[in-house]
């Protein structure tokens, strides 16, 4: 373990926006551009801290990086104990850039309880980075549950029509997975010699029985949050109701952490039962991929078809997790990242036109590209990003997640690549009929981007390009870590027999 | 023979000052018009008995009573609960009834019970307590004497509260005639060298009957909805607090001391009370449109949850109900303070769009439903926890996976509230909100402990 930097990097990075949510409160209500300053601010400072990361991240080690360690609960063995290595580190980037672009986004389109909104976005920032950074069980949970509250109103106060029902579908069904991860959480402690420090129960050998056990209790919250098929329907509800700001979050980070959770706790804690349940994992996400890109086909609101879109990629991302081979757990971290970056831009583009027609009926659209022929290109990228189109980011990662789910499995990669079919002829049939066709008389008077919203979509833009031509920039943080995770996984011994030819591959 | 000498009299301090403080109110209550010097003196009696605490470690009486970590820990909840309660009442008790009366001697008077209750080394001795308690409680739920619903819940709380007293009488008889002896630790001496009969069986189920009542755990907690409802909301907030704490004291030192020979008996029968308790508690919740029913209901469930710790039998477990009371005392202290905060604050939709008209009353609710529910970084979550954790390391897994499902139904009918006031809006009138320098005070001190319990555990952990 080692801090490179001579002050604490990470916990700053947590209790700026925390602070900055407290300092939003202050300000008084009638002061809103004070308010949206303010959050503002905080939000870019965290960024350019953030970046402090990128250029200091040491890329040759798997060693626990910008560590910091305290006493907390000494009762309890509990520590305050942050620190990040190759699997996290892009998710912070990705949190902080996408904190920014929500709070720009939502500038003109919030008009009420406005204080509420942005401290409810800098306590989910905090929280965000709280639970890519912890490095103790218990801290880990209470970020991870910390998370819902403002999350829960984001989606319920300043949601759509239906953000009621959709807003207490969302808690319940993350509070049900997250209470039994509690379980486990707790079940891991008393097995493991009476801590919560990650890096000291990797080392404890649970049994077998206990791993299983262990394995769905972990799986239970993070795949609701993921959402895996069959605990995926709060998502559409909840991506479709959220305003913008919302959606973004939620697609761009706040699902990230299901499968982050895997990577982090459940393969390298409970190896055994992971490599036990790969093949019903990898069963689940080419369910989800297909059966997500079929629903999509089918979707009449904008919004909604791209939460689906949502279910399907993230089935590629765990496909590629459970592949449990370098390609695959790798191209699953990178799509991740680059589903993060292209579903936030599609969420902050529909939320640009929504702001100004307030329907989200794609019926209701038509003939956009030659109303609004800049966001037109904008969204055209976007869309060919989330196609998975050579140049773009998306190739790279799903390229990466067929190779490895290929070699873990033959027949599941096969049917997970007719997914990507799926995922052009809905995402191209979208933006035909938006786009194209003939002008609908409801948008024929829209104003292109304004330089507001240009800003907010540019750097996501250049992020697109830009792994999508080089994504060595970014595979390069995560080389050591996964191969240092696969290590492990692969030196279990007590494979059940039946199962070992799947897994075959791995070795 | 030797004359008897003089008990000492040191363990039994914070009982003298809480007692004669009371006996003072009730003269004092005729002439001092002013209900601050009233409140006042009781503040300085709960002040005193804080400070006596440390110092009055004991056994007095013929080792009749006891004063030792247990109950001290109890006390200071009922301490707690105390405070918290004449904070809240000092303008709502106003408001509510204008003929003057005992209601802070009754106050007093109750907590003494409970205080003899959570220090009774012999039986006898806690029914002392435990009459002491419940009558004064029962005068306060119908304090109101004009209001029907006042009167049907002192009416229904004395019933039943007799019922259940008659039940400890019998199973205290039943357990006399087989020990021959009233004291607690005797009892269990003596039990341990003989096989469990089946009147010690029957005393057994007897005596969890009658303190089941008394904690409002399932199938015995229809008392429950209906006093919390009828009853002025801080005596809503004082009952739910310090009566149920009292139950726990003597649940515990009754089961782990005198059962101690037939714990797997008691913990069978303990068992299905808890999850009876945790499924009514919860689920009747869900459809209630009265706040102060769905937090009674809400404390039946919590009742249930901490069963669980006394279930799961180790020193570990039986700390965590201590902590689990203490935080509860709290948040529900809090909750309570917000609903007389309101002036019309009993209808759930009373709460619509409070957010927009009072929001930093909203705010605070919300961080004590948020603490209700368990959400982490509140004290709730420590609580729970804490409690879970203890369960599971006692071997009672399923239970703690049973208590977990229950909790996020739970969720539901707390977030309720907090939908009604930021989700919604009031069309009708913005809420009026009636804030007094006690209140204030009150709703700080809960929400700071709230937070502050929730951030740094250490304070009640260890």
């Amino acid at each position: 373990m080692i801090n490179q930097l001579e002050y604490p990097l990470l916990s700053a990075l947590i209790f700026l926006p925390i602070a900055g949510a407290i300092f939003v409160a202050l300000i008084s209500r009638a002061k809103e551009t004070w308010i949206k300053g303010t959050a503002l601010f905080f939000t870019s400072l965290t960024f350019l801290l953030s970046l402090l990361l990128f250029t200091h991240f040491d890329k040759t080690t798997a060693l626990m990086q910008f560590v910091e360690i305290g006493e907390w609960i000494p009762a309890w063995g509990v520590k305050y104990f942050l620190g990040i290595d190759g699997i996290s580190v892009l998710f912070i980037l990705l949190s902080t850039l996408l904190s920014i672009l929500c709070v720009t986004i939502s500038w003109h389109s919030i008009d009420k309880k406005v204080k509420e909104f942005y401290a409810s976005i800098l306590l989910i920032e905090g929280a965000m980075i709280g639970v890519f950074c912890a490095l103790d069980l218990f801290l880990f949970y209470i970020f991870w549950e910390a998370m819902l509250i403002p999350m829960y109103l984001l989606i319920g106060v300043w949601g759509g029509p239906n953000r009621i029902y959709a807003a207490i579908k969302f808690f319940l069904y993350t509070l049900v997975g997250s209470l039994l991860m509690l379980v486990g959480i707790i079940l891991l402690y008393l097995f493991g010699g009476r801590t919560f420090d990650v890096l000291q129960i990797m080392n404890v050998n649970y049994p077998f029985g206990l791993q299983i056990i262990l394995f769905w209790a972990f799986f239970a919250a993070f795949a609701v949050k993921v959402p895996m098929f069959p605990v995926h329907t709060w998502l559409p509800d909840a991506h479709t109701e959220a305003p913008t700001a919302g959606s973004v979050i939620l697609a761009g980070i706040l699902i990230k952490m299901g499968a982050y959770g895997f990577l982090r706790f459940s393969i390298p804690i409970l190896p055994e039962a992971s490599v036990a349940m790969a093949p019903a994992m990898m069963v689940l996400s080419v369910i989800a991929i297909v059966y997500g890109g079929i629903i999509c086909l089918g979707q009449t609101d904008l919004k909604r078809l791209i939460a689906y879109s949502s279910v399907s990629h993230m089935g590629f991302v765990t496909l590629g997790i459970f592949a449990l081979n370098t390609q695959g757990v790798e191209g699953g971290i990178l799509q991740m990242v680059n589903h993060g970056i292209v579903t936030g831009a599609l969420f902050l583009s529909v939320g640009i036109v929504y702001d100004r027609t307030h329907t989200r009926q794609i019926s209701d659209y038509g003939g956009l590209a030659t109303v609004m022929p800049v966001y037109a290109a904008f969204f055209m990228v976007f869309t060919l990003a989330s196609v998975g189109l050579p140049g773009t980011n998306g190739f790279v990662g799903e390229f990466l997640i067929l190779l490895g789910g290929f070699t873990a499995s033959k027949p599941l990669g096969i049917i997970a690549a007719s997914g990507i079919i799926i995922g052009a002829a809905y995402m191209l049939m979208l933006y035909q009929k938006v786009f194209f066709l003939e002008t609908n008389t409801k948008v024929a008077r829209l104003k292109d981007m304004d330089s507001r919203e240009l800003m907010t979509l540019l750097p996501l833009l250049i992020l697109v390009i830009w792994i999508g031509v080089y994504p060595n920039v970014f595979m390069g943080f995560m080389d050591e870590s996964v191969k240092n995770l696969l290590e492990r996984v692969n030196n279990t011994q007590t494979l059940p027999p039946d199962l070992s030819r799947i897994i075959e591959g791995n070795k | 023979m030797n004359p008897l000498p003089f008990p000492d009299l040191m363990p039994f301090a914070p009982e003298i000052i809480m007692l004669s403080a009371a006996t003072l109110l009730l003269m004092l209550e005729l002439f001092v018009k002013n209900r601050t010097i009233i409140s006042a003196i009781c503040l300085a009696a709960s002040m005193g008995v804080i400070l006596i605490l440390p110092q009055s470690q004991g056994i007095t009486f013929n080792g009749m009573f006891i004063n030792d970590g247990y109950s001290m820990y109890f006390k200071i909840i009922f301490i707690v609960g105390l405070v918290m309660t004449i904070l809240i009442s000092l303008k709502y008790i106003d408001r509510e009834r204008p003929q003057r009366g005992e209601y802070y001697s009754l106050l007093l008077f109750a907590t003494s019970g409970m205080m003899i209750m959570a220090s009774s080394k012999d039986l006898v001795v806690l029914f002392l307590g435990l009459e002491l308690m419940a009558l004064s409680t029962y005068i306060l739920a119908g304090i109101k004497p004009l209001n029907i619903k006042s009167n049907e819940a002192a009416i229904k709380y004395f019933m039943l509260g007799a019922f259940s007293s008659a039940f400890f009488l019998y199973g205290l008889a039943l357990l006399y005639g087989l020990t021959g002896s009233t004291d607690i630790y005797q009892i269990s001496e003596r039990l341990r060298q003989t096989e469990p009969t089946l009147p010690l069986i029957l005393s057994m189920i007897m005596i969890v009957v009658a303190f089941s009542f008394k904690i409002a755990a399932a199938p015995f907690h229809m008392w429950a909805p209906d006093v919390y409802e009828g009853s002025p909301t801080s005596v809503t907030a004082f009952m739910s607090v310090g009566p149920k704490a009292a139950g726990f004291a003597v649940i515990g030192r009754v089961f782990y001391v005198a059962f101690e020979s037939i714990q797997s008996d008691w913990s069978i029968a303990l068992i299905v009370i808890a999850v009876l308790t945790m499924a009514v508690g919860n689920i009747l919740a869900l459809c209630q449109r009265n706040i102060k029913r769905m937090l009674a209901y809400s404390s039946i469930a919590h009742a249930g949850y901490m069963l669980i710790g006394i279930i799961a039998g180790t020193s570990e477990s039986l700390h965590s109900v201590l902590n689990y009371l203490l935080i509860y005392a709290f948040m529900n202290m809090g909750a309570f303070a917000i609903v007389i905060l309101l002036e019309k604050g009993e209808d759930i939709e009373d709460y619509n769009g409070l957010a927009r008209s009072h929001p930093i009353v909203a705010a605070i609710m919300l961080v004590f439903m948020f603490s209700l529910v368990g959400i982490p970084p509140t004290a709730g979550f420590v609580a729970k926890f804490n409690l879970f954790l203890a369960a599971i390391n006692a071997g009672y897994l399923w239970l703690v996976i049973v208590a977990v499902i229950f909790s996020s139904i739970s969720a539901f009918y707390y977030l309720r509230i907090v939908m009604n006031m930021y989700m919604r809006d009031n069309i009708s009138e913005t809420p009026e909100i009636l804030l007094s320098p006690s209140l204030g005070i009150a709703i700080f001190v809960s929400l700071v402990m709230v937070v502050a319990i929730g951030i740094v555990p250490s304070l009640v952990v260890g």
